[in-house]
Formats: structure tokens, sequence, C-alpha cells
């Protein structure tokens, strides 16, 4: 068939892909339980962990080796299908979410770990591995892998690059992009590459950095190299109370202008505290507008000594209430209330829709504050967690699916802090990816030739555009037709665009 | 500072070949100057400076030694030492992605790299990444930009993360054989020790601790050693940063190999460095580009021609050949970037 380039301005159309005579091939390429195609069996992959969206895939194809991905991908290029690359789909933002006209590829049955090599501090790993496994298996060394979101549990490594996931720890340990060295990955031509190394550099671009957190638009990773660190062997945690939210965001720029980098600082304010207290009951301080999470890790000596730097910055900056937690229990229990706050917020409420921006700390007051207005506006309730050392906001809005014209306020809420945190010198996502999600959001942050750039990027890797379309990058006629135009200068928005 | 983007607009519309140049300090590096110079100088200046944001943003032209100055005046630095060799300039520094000693545990350049605003092959501006931490919106132009030798855009200008400066500092020196000192170096690094760097030569392993005054303390007890006085251990360590040390003299060509830390002493023919942990090998030796390429490569990683050497050791490109597959998506990203290919042809490869 004639082959379309992958194009900036409107989506790609695959109608005239033969699914029948596709369908067949993949049948014959892949092992008969590594192919779903029966709806009650393709039914539980229609979504991630943004359930608001769903889509019944056409098939799932579930490889078990490099060589069947290759398979796969070749069979759906030959028939012009896209492909959805997903791991264990606890993504937030809909980037796992199927095409109707396409096949899902999951690598959730690539799930070994190859080699822990304790002296290299690295180890490497299939894609469907998960997160918390890798620390679990290098956990006898004294080693683990740092970046650890709060789906550690259940989601993969191949994910994790995807999204380049986050953690309450990345202020001090980085994001995944600081914590992979080697990502081994197909094509679209089914060429397989290998980017970066067991080095530190690789020769050329680093196509590294592009590939992590591209969201499976690039490529599909079959194994990935990840740098293992020694386990600290103390920690301890500070929990400060503050009667304000403003006060609050400026004890967190105070800690860090005082030179501190905190394992983790974490911000719950009032709603939030009052939200999981009666769940875990960790002893928060309920009448607090606000409490911060600061944590120090390392040897003893240096946590000693840093928990008494931070508990001065805290005290001279206004705190009007200090713990500090003085057994490894103690710390897991205050640590578990702000773990706890996505369960807490489903257990108040029927539905909730968590935001994910990232704005310069120093502007956290503020944000808080123009929540608080929003939720008037909206007329719906929304409870904060931030990581606050790196600036990166969850504000959780509470709605109710059932009530007519909810889920519609909640996603004006959501894309109003968006624009917000894009006004304050932000981002619309710090860690959950933009998926299908907050599509239409880019518009807010890029202007239309970075968007075209962005195009570019895709067209270099997957010039038919197969790979997972329709997330991440809009096009321009959705940036268009959402009526979300980002206005560098006097430049007119997308000009050769029709309105509609 | 508007008219100087619109003369880097109107040179670059002119769709002839540039030779992106900041403060010249690393025209040694890479492949063949060719096009007309494009100096980036006058375009300098530190745009905005939060040291509690953790973040310095800055004109391409502005000298590093100037951003480092307004750094260590509140305090902070760049972790990852970029070598300034003299005169170089932040958009000069990002478009090499070159790290100093303290790399293999702080990061590489790129790590730190939060954002960057461009100037494409077209006379476009465009902004990516930013200046938070934590910024998934998009691909990750402002790290494909750094290190890709100002092939790809002109950088205008940068935002970097930096970081608090340690409060505690030593530097200790153990005499120990080159195999001795690798299986050292990576043992410590697996042990929650606050290291900062490591280098061998000579049958000397001298390490760097930097961090909280109390691990420091204790770690200087744990490992031993002879301490080094800090004058000396500084002057040593920005020897090494900046390679004004006694090994880097003369005339005979440099080579980078850049290996994974365990890889052992490598059988090299001439005299070598060891930093970062082992994983990076500095050798100076007249030596032929493929062999030394193979050794390289079985060790793991690859070899660049750093500085000097002769026609026939530069003639293939002084970095390793790219697989044809990722040279075919390199194309692609130049021809997308710089249609025309008027951003320093043939710097990175030959083929572009």
């Amino acid at each position: 068939m004639t082959r379309r380039e992958h194009s900036a301005d409107s989506a790609q159309d695959f109608a005239d892909t033969n699914y029948p005579a596709l369908l067949a091939e993949l049948a014959r390429l892949l092992p008969a339980n590594s192919l779903l195609q029966v709806n009650e069996d393709v039914k539980p992959y229609e979504c991630d962990g943004l359930s608001a969206y769903r889509q019944v895939p056409m098939a799932v194809a579930l490889p078990e080796t490099e060589a069947q991905v290759i398979a796969v991908i070749k069979a759906c290029r030959a028939a012009g299908a896209p492909l959805v690359p997903r791991g264990a789909g606890t993504g937030l933002s809909a980037g796992a979410l199927p095409h109707p006209q396409g096949v899902v590829l999951s690598l959730a049955k690539m799930k070994k770990i190859l080699h822990v090599d304790p002296v290299a501090r690295v180890a490497v790993v299939q894609p469907g591995v998960r997160n918390l496994a890798i620390s679990e298996a290098a956990a006898p060394l004294g080693l683990y892998y740092a970046p650890d979101p709060s789906s550690q549990i259940a989601c993969s490594i191949g994910g994790n690059v995807a999204e380049n996931s986050g953690g309450v720890h990345c202020l001090k340990y980085g994001l995944t992009l600081h914590n992979v060295m080697r990502v081994r990955a197909v094509l679209i031509t089914g060429e397989i590459v290998e980017f970066g190394n067991h080095a530190l550099d690789a020769p050329g671009y680093d196509l590294l950095a592009l590939t992590i957190g591209s969201e499976g638009l690039l490529a599909v990773v079959t194994e990935v190299t990840v740098k293992l660190v020694p386990k600290p062997d103390h920690a301890q945690v500070i929990i400060a109370s503050f009667g304000d939210v403003m006060t609050a965001g400026d004890a967190v720029a105070a800690v860090i202008a005082a030179g501190i980098i905190p394992a983790g600082l974490e911000m719950m304010d009032k709603p939030a505290t009052a939200a999981v207290e009666p769940y875990v009951k960790a002893g928060y301080d309920l009448t607090a507008a606000a409490i911060l999470l600061c944590e120090s890790d390392g040897t003893a000596e240096e946590v000693a000594e840093e928990i008494g730097r931070m508990q001065a910055v805290l005290e001279a900056s206004g705190a009007t209430r200090i713990r500090v937690s003085h057994s490894e229990a103690e710390r897991l229990l205050f640590w578990a209330g702000r773990k706890a706050a996505f369960p807490a917020a489903g257990r108040i409420s029927p539905d909730y829709y968590c935001m994910d921006g990232t704005i310069p700390r120093k502007r956290l007051g503020e944000m808080l504050m123009a929540i608080y207005g929003m939720e008037k506006k909206y007329g719906l309730r929304c409870i904060n967690v931030f990581h606050a050392g790196d600036g990166n906001m969850h504000p959780l809005i509470l709605y109710d699916a059932n009530v007519p014209g909810e889920l519609e306020r909640t996603e004006a809420f959501g894309a109003e802090i968006l624009r917000l945190s894009v006004q304050l010198g932000g981002t619309i996502t710090g860690e959950h990816g933009v998926g299908y999600e907050k599509i239409n959001s880019m518009c807010d942050q890029f202007c239309a030739d970075e968007i075209r750039a962005f195009h570019g990027v895709k067209r270099a890797f997957d010039p038919e555009g197969l790979l997972n379309p329709e997330k991440a990058i809009p096009t321009l006629y959705r940036c268009a037709e959402s009526g979300r135009m980002h206005v560098h200068g006097n430049d007119i928005p997308f000009p050769e665009l029709e309105r509609l | 500072m508007e008219e100087i983007v619109e003369e880097f607009r109107s040179r670059i519309l002119e769709r002839k070949p540039l030779r992106l140049r900041g403060g010249g300090s690393k025209d040694f590096y890479g492949g063949p100057l060719a096009g007309e110079v494009l100096q980036t100088g006058a375009y300098s200046g530190i745009v905005s400076y939060e040291p509690t944001e953790l973040v310095v943003t800055a004109r391409c032209g502005t000298p590093l030694a100037e951003l480092e100055l307004a750094l260590a005046a509140r305090r902070q630095f760049l972790a990852c030492e970029p070598p300034g060799f003299g005169a170089a300039t932040v958009g000069g520094a990002v478009a090499a992605g070159l790290s100093g000693p303290r790399r293999a545990m702080a990061g590489s350049l790129r790590d730190f790299v939060l954002g960057v605003k461009i100037m494409d092959g077209e006379g476009r501006v465009l902004k990516f990444g930013g200046e938070v931490i934590k910024n998934v919106a998009g691909f990750d132009v402002s790290r494909l930009m750094t290190g890709s030798l100002g092939t790809l855009g002109l950088i205008l200008e940068v935002s970097l993360k930096v970081m608090p400066l340690p409060v505690g500092d030593a530097t200790l020196r153990f005499e120990m054989p080159q195999a001795q000192a690798l299986d050292a170096m990576n043992r410590w690094a697996g042990q929650p020790l606050p290291l900062a760097a490591g280098s061998w030569q000579d049958g000397v392993l001298t390490l760097h601790l930097s961090g909280a005054q109390a691990a420091v303390a204790s770690a200087c007890r744990k490992l031993g050693g002879e301490p080094l006085a800090q004058t000396a251990a500084a002057e040593f360590w920005q020897g090494l940063r900046e390679q004004s040390a006694e090994f880097f003299a003369g005339d005979a060509p440099l080579w980078r190999l850049s290996v994974p830390s365990v890889a052992p002493p490598l059988d090299l023919p001439g005299e070598q460095l060891l930093e970062w942990g082992g994983a990076q090998r500095w050798l100076r030796a007249d030596a032929d580009a493929a062999q030394l390429r193979e050794i390289a490569a079985r060790a793991g990683g690859h070899a660049t021609l750093f500085r000097g050497g002769h026609g026939e050791q530069r003639a293939g490109g002084v970095f390793t050949p790219l697989q044809p597959a990722l040279m075919e998506v390199h194309r692609r990203l130049k021809q997308s970037f710089d249609p025309y290919g008027v951003f320093n042809p043939g710097r990175l490869y030959p083929e572009f």
C-alpha cells in the first residue's frame, strides 16, 4: 500500500486498512494466547489509569519476545494500522487509550529481570518488569532504583520510560531520565536500535533523552538498563504545620534557599489532611491550613545535621508546630497519610480527577489561593497534594460522574488550573504525561511552530505516524478547532487553517 | 538584544553554511570547521536567576565564567562542572555537552538542562522545556540540543538547574595500581558515601568527597588514604576539568574512551588517565582510530578523537560512527530542524 506521511496539520485516517487480513497475519505470528480479539478479552484494555476515556481496541497483541514485537510492528506497518504500546496500564493521562482502528501492543508478558550487577550498579530488565520489582531484586545488594511513582507497586519500567515518571524523591534523585542508562527499542521499520549504553554517554544526538517521555510515539521499548544507587541507611521526616498556605509556600522556598536538597518535600492543604486522617490516622495537625513533610536521608550523621538545619529554617519561616519522626515506624506513619491521598479522595467522593501541572515553587501559595477561588466558580471541591520540592502539583478535583454536567465542569476546572500553570511560568504536566487527556492543553503551552517541530521529531522516527497516533502532540487542526491557541508576540496562530 | 536576534535570523535566512561560535574555546572539538562564522558573544547576559528555584537562565553568549561567579555569590554551582577551556560561553558549553570530574556522581550537563530557546534553520524562535524540574510536555528537545554541536539550531537561551554548594569537602589519595583502583571506585560507589569524583593516573587514585560536613568526615575516617590540602586539591580537580593538568599538555593526539566504569584496565598504546570512577579514560597516543574504536566497543563503549590528530585519523570523523538505522534518524532530525543545512555542517558527522 502507499505510505502516508505523518502530518502536523491534521489527524491520520486509517480507514483503508485491511483488518481481517492483519488479524489473520497476527494470529499466524503469535502464540494463541498472545493475541486477544473477542470483546470480553479486549475490554480490559479499553482504558488505562484514567478511566474517564475509554475505547475498546480492535485487538491486543501480547508478544513474549523481542522477535514477536518486531513481527507485530512489521505486520501493522505493512497493513498501515496504528499501534498503541502499553505497559501496566497505570498511566493517568490516557496515553494507552486504544485507537479505534488500531492494535494495542502490550509489553506485559516481557517481564524478566535479565541481569543485576552489584559492582556496575545496573539492572537490565524487560519492559514489563514492575518498578518496585527492580528495587526488590536489588535490595539484598544494598541498592535500589530511585524513581518511585506512587503506582510503583504496579507500573512497569517500560511505561516509566514512556512517561519519564517521577515520584516523591525527584528533587534529590532525579526522574526516570536521570536513572536510565540505556534503552533497547524497535523502530517502526522493525529495526532494533539502542539508545545510550552502559558507559556514561553515547555518540551522536541524545536520542535516549528524546525517547524517555516520548509516550510511545517514537519506538517500542524492549529492554531497559537502569542505574541502581546505594540505599541510604537512615532517613527521618519532619511534619511542619502552617497557619496559611502562602507562609507554607514561602517555607518551601526558604528550605531550598538555605542550601538544603531534601530527599522529599511534600505539601498537603487542610482539605487533604482532613480527607486522609480518618483513613490512616497519621496524627496530622488538622487545624493547620497546610502541612509540609520534609525528609532527609543519608548516613546517620548526615541526617542528624540536615534535620537540625531543616527544623531551624521551618521554625524561622513561621511553622506553628513541628514534629520529627523518631523511629522508622513513625516515619512511615507520617508518610502513610500523604501516600493515601488518592485512595482517600476516592473514599470521600464518587470520582476524582487528578491534575499534574508544575509551577515555580515560589508560586505555590498563589496557585492554591487561585484553586480555592475556582472551587467556588465551578461549585466543586478540590483537595491538594503537591510535590512542593519540585513545584509539581496534584490537585484532586472531586466530582460525581453520575450528576449531569459535573464531569464537564471538572474538565473546565482542570483546564483552568493548567492554563494558570503555564501563565505562572510552569507546565501542564510534570510527570503524568500529555496522553490523550491533556492534548488540547498542549496548544496553551506551545505555539504552532513548536508543535510543528514536535511533529518533525515524530516523523524522524515514525514517518507514517503509526505509533500511538493522536496522543501527546496535537495536530494544528485540533488546536485551531479547540480554540486553544498560544500566541507568541503578534503572530496569528494557524493562519492557514480553516476555523470551524 | 532584539536587534542581535534579528541579525542572527537574517544570517540564517541566507541559507548558507554557518559556523556557530561562542568563545571559540572548543574550535578544536568535532569535525572540520566549515561555513562563515556566526559569533554569538554579543547575545550575552543572565536573563533570570532565582536561587530558591535552583534555576538560572542565560543567553548563549554569556561567558560560562560569568555565570559561575553569579552562582558562587549565592553559594550555588553547576554540579556537572562543564569545562570552560578559557573563554567558553553558556551556549557553547551546552552545544558541546561536555561535563567535568563530578559527572559520574552528579550527572551530566544534559541532566541539568531544563529548557532552551533556539532559532531553527528557518529563522523561527522555538522554546522547549522551561524553568521547572518536572516537565514532560512535548518531546525533550532541550536535551536533544545538548551535545548536538550546534548542528540542529542556534541555541539562544538556556535554563539550567543549579545546586547548593556542599558544605563538606575533602580529597583523598591512595597509592594503588589501576585494576585495584577501578575495583575500589566501583565498590565505594555502591555504598552510601558522599563521593563526588574519582580519578586515577600513574599508580595514584584521587577521590573527591563532597556533601554534608558530618558525612564527609565520617567517610574520611572510613576510607583512610592520604588527605590532600585544600588548595592543592582544588588545583588538581581544576586541572582535570580544564585539561590544564600536565597529562593534557603537548601535541600528542588526545583520545577519550567512554566505557562502563567496570571495564577492566584497557591495553592501550599510550599513557592513560582515568576519570568518572573509571567510565572516562583519556589516552595520549598516535593510535589507529579503527583499532581504538574496536577496543572501546569491546569494552561496551566508544572512542572520540578529542583533540589533535592528523588527517588520516580524523578522516572518518572524530566520533564513533553510528549504525545505519540510528544515522537515518539523525539525518531526519537534522533535516527537520535545519532543512537547508545551515548549522555547523560536518561538525558532528561527515554525513550532515
